[in-house]
């Protein structure tokens, strides 16, 4: 599936200031820094099926006014390790290994998605890591799929199992199907209906690789969605309420969205910290820092104001 | 006999299987309990048992190989015992402690191929308790590929186990299974999750070695 065009622009995208890893007890995750260095930092991590480029945008922006932002690749995604096992807790183990490495005093942190709610776990246990905290639709409440009965979420729960132990059994076998550029982002628009085709395809370029036989997304063949195990979404909010720094959560209410938790205003707003901030929008998705990426940076940098 | 060992792949590491006993029939598998590893010779209370006696490493522990920066779950070292199914087919499980703990889920999980399963006392089967532990995050140095990994410790002594979730496994047994017990609890300690199991109709209470003679 040869192709000439191996690179896509899209506005605003910026390609890393610096790149680096960092090593977490022998599993090297890649690091991608954009931004002064000497100036404040700001972490940033991403969802689960993303990786660090996804704020190839936002995370200029940000940088642009004055902060080092530095995000890394979860193990297994982007440009990181693949790992033998993975799980929450190895995720939030790894998340700390890269805390450490870019700063000895307290920092901000953000998290998307899975990426907030694996900082909600690591900040209830290490709250003198953060100065302050943004979540960004990481704020599990429920199951996603809330409509759903238990008989069906039972039977959804017995294919899952089967399936990723199917996956196991092939793993050394597993590859990620080859595509184009344009087929990639086709196959990825399912999880991402409201952005664009343009950014899909500018993703591809930077978290797939390419061989003889086209683009192949760079994450973990063995990895899937779910796979969650006894985790309950609610279990979250505990960690939330227990949060001692400032806190700024931003709620999607785009509840036809494939990805994301769905969490309802009423849900969060009864564990919110003291002192703690909650803004909720009915009509950004999931992906609040691509889809509105100016609106939802001019957001955090006003809440970050007093933290430069 | 001396036991011997075959090593099934497991991605990229090695999975460590002993074979305690010889025999003809369906094998009966022993899973250990947390930092264990299998036994080097047949227990006595596997007497009864005319099949094979098989023993499994779990990953990170015995003579199984050790995976670069932890990551266990039970739900993941599922996949260990899986690999044993794809070898040799069906089997009758007796779990100790955590084993006990994946022995419950893989019989839910592989319902054709799990042909009974005893769930008994060992180290590890309490997990994290019902709900979650206290946060607790801290990186270790790298693994030196001694077992058990400490990780393994760490990690697998601290997920929940929810009553209600080990009932969900139970379910999926019953609804599947051709015998009439396929899930015997044999243990005397009983976290939440086991004493939710056992008090389940479907599921009976034996002393270890009537129990596996139950599925002989």
């Amino acid at each position: 599936m040869p192709e000439n065009d191996q690179t896509r622009d899209f506005p605003g995208a910026r390609t890393p200031d610096r790149t680096g890893s960092v090593d977490s007890s022998g599993l090297r995750l890649a690091l991608n820094e954009w931004g002064d260095p000497g100036a404040p930092v700001i972490a940033m991590v991403h969802g689960g099926f993303d990786f660090s480029r996804t704020f190839d945008v936002f995370a200029p922006m940000i940088a642009d006014a004055g902060w080092r932002v530095v995000a890394w690749d979860a193990r297994g995604h982007g440009d990181s390790d693949r790992a033998d096992l993975y799980g929450w807790a190895a995720d939030v183990r790894d998340h700390l290994a890269a805390i450490q490495s870019i700063s000895t005093e307290p920092i901000v942190m953000l998290g998307h998605s899975k990426g907030g709610g694996q900082l909600l776990d690591l900040l209830d246990g290490r709250p003198s890591l953060a100065r302050a905290f943004v979540n960004l639709d990481g704020l599990p409440s429920q199951f996603s799929s809330p409509d759903v009965n238990d008989r069906e979420r039972q039977r959804m729960r017995r294919a899952d199992l089967s399936a990723g132990l199917d996956r196991r059994r092939r793993r050394n076998e597993l590859t990620r199907r080859p595509d184009t550029i344009e087929g990639l982002a086709q196959r990825r628009q399912p999880m991402n209906p409201r952005l664009s085709r343009e950014w899909l395809e500018y993703l591809v370029t930077v978290g797939a690789h390419q061989d003889a036989e086209g683009w192949r997304w760079k994450i973990d063949p063995v990895l899937h969605l779910g796979g969650f195990g006894p985790w309950r979404p609610g279990w979250s909010l505990d960690h939330l309420a227990a949060l001692e720094m400032p806190f700024l959560g931003v709620l999607s209410g785009v509840q036809d969205d494939p990805m994301g938790w769905k969490s309802r205003r009423s849900d969060i707003e009864p564990f919110l910290p003291p002192g703690g901030r909650l803004e909720f929008f009915d009509d950004i998705g999931h992906f609040l820092h691509i889809e509105q990426t100016r609106f939802i940076a001019d957001l955090v940098l006003e809440f970050l104001e007093s933290f430069r | 006999m001396t036991r011997t060992t075959e090593y099934l792949p497991n991605g990229r590491l090695r999975l460590a299987l002993h074979t305690l006993a010889e025999g003809e029939g369906r094998p009966l598998l022993l899973l250990h309990g947390l930092g264990e590893h299998s036994p080097l010779s047949r227990p006595a209370w596997t007497s009864t048992w005319k099949g094979p006696v098989l023993a499994l490493d779990f990953t990170g522990h015995g003579d199984s190989g050790v995976p670069v920066s932890g990551g266990y779950t039970p739900e993941g070292l599922m996949s260990d015992v899986d690999a044993v199914l794809a070898v040799h087919g069906p089997v009758t499980i007796v779990g100790r402690g955590f084993g006990a703990w994946v022995g419950l889920l893989i019989a839910g999980a592989r319902t054709s191929l799990v042909h009974g399963v005893v769930l008994f006392d060992g180290s590890g089967v309490s997990g994290g308790g019902s709900q979650p532990p206290t946060p607790y995050v801290n990186v270790l140095p790298s693994s030196t590929n001694a077992t058990p990994d400490p990780y393994a410790l760490l990690e697998l002594s601290r997920d929940p186990r929810p009553p209600d979730y080990a009932l969900e496994y139970v379910r999926f047994v019953l609804e599947d299974s051709e015998i009439e017990n396929p899930i015997v609890v044999s243990a005397r300690i009983r976290p939440e999750w086991m004493a939710a199991v056992a008090s389940d109709i479907g599921v009976i209470e034996l002393p270890l070695e009537e129990a596996i003679a139950s599925f002989s």
